[in-house]
């Protein structure tokens, strides 16, 4: 990191992903359930796996492991539901976990110019060093142009 | 079986579907867009043969008065595992129709749910939004969202290249359209 540069406290829900864990501004998160059924239709967002039921709202499923470990996970534990800002509306998104969540208060240190962009900060915590993530850099871009040529596209996902 | 042209139900926020399936999957149409529901037996000997490679899913079109109504596959439009097709649904001010294995029932629904951002390819042409039904969730889909304009386009081109004649086949060949 080139600038080295301290945010007040803030409080974070640390997340496992297999083997590692990772961060996200608490005022992102919705709330933590339990694994329910995973709805699947024809889609071409590969990101997206489906959409769980959740108040009465129908939230898409974002598995991040696989972009950010390298594995997909083997197990779902717990959706974490977290809350991203799109223009002027909040849009909810449910990322699948593999252990116990925690809720944390720590400093953070900007990310720097030559770190990922899915990382949007970094904690220090029991000794281990944590990406704070940036969801908008791990989960589809609404407004990506829509692409009308249908040959070469990827399979749907249903 | 045809459909009426408005199917308004009493309460003003609820909407006449019809839920149907291709390949494996459960979508669902407002009845409002269907026009007519035919097996594909009528169609038999009456389609024209198209065949343009970037259009897989577009291998049949007729004439219905002056219009060419292309014939799309749905389990190919939505990605799916080909699966042999039973109905046709002509669907109503549209140049479409859909190939889909059949229908599972008529419904109602009260709430259409749009899809959510992250969903941000080709399905956000393909459906109006979701509708949650019996505790599951079934994709409504757009009947405009079948073929674009630039597909129509090309389709058009290609038809009047291969010199398709003009006279209306609908009562002629056994479509009784």
């Amino acid at each position: 990191m080139s600038t080295v540069e301290q945010y007040d406290a803030r409080s974070c829900v640390l997340l496992r992903l297999g083997e590692r864990r990772f961060a996200l501004a608490a005022e992102q998160i919705a709330e933590l359930v339990a694994p329910s059924r995973v709805f699947r239709f024809a889609h071409r967002t590969t990101e997206i796996d489906g959409v769980i039921l959740r108040r009465g709202r129908v939230v898409p499923v974002c598995d991040v492991a696989e972009r950010l470990t390298g594995k997909k996970l083997t197990s779902r534990r717990f959706y974490l539901v977290a809350t991203q800002k799109r223009g002027a509306s909040l849009d909810w998104v449910a990322l699948p976990v593999s252990g116990e969540c925690e809720l944390i208060t720590a400093d953070l240190t900007p990310a720097g110019e030559s770190d990922s962009p899915h990382v949007a900060a970094w904690l220090s915590h029991d000794g281990e060093v944590i990406e704070v993530l940036n969801l908008d850099a791990l989960t589809p871009v609404p407004g990506e142009r829509v692409s009308l040529a249908h040959s070469g596209s990827p399979e749907a996902h249903a | 079986m045809r459909f009426a042209a408005t199917h308004k139900a009493a309460h003003a926020r609820t909407e006449q579907i019809i839920l149907f399936r291709c390949s494996t999957q459960v979508f669902a149409i407002s009845s409002a867009s269907v026009q007519e529901v035919r097996s594909v037996d009528t169609l038999a000997g009456s389609p024209v043969e198209i065949n343009e490679s970037t259009l897989p899913k577009v291998r049949h079109m007729f004439r219905r008065g002056e219009q060419n109504l292309y014939v799309v596959n749905g389990a190919l439009h939505f990605g799916l595992r080909p699966s042999p097709a039973s109905l046709i649904f002509l669907l109503r001010k549209s140049r479409t129709a859909l190939l889909i294995d059949g229908i599972e029932k008529m419904t109602t629904m009260t709430r259409l749910q749009a899809l959510p951002a992250a969903f941000c390819h080709e399905e956000r042409l393909w459906y109006r939004g979701l509708t949650v039904l019996d505790q599951s969730v079934i994709p409504v889909v757009s009947h405009e969202g079948f073929l674009t304009p630039d597909e129509l386009f090309l389709l058009d081109a290609l038809v009047s290249r291969m010199g398709v004649p003009e006279t209306p086949v609908a009562s002629g060949m056994g479509l009784g359209l």
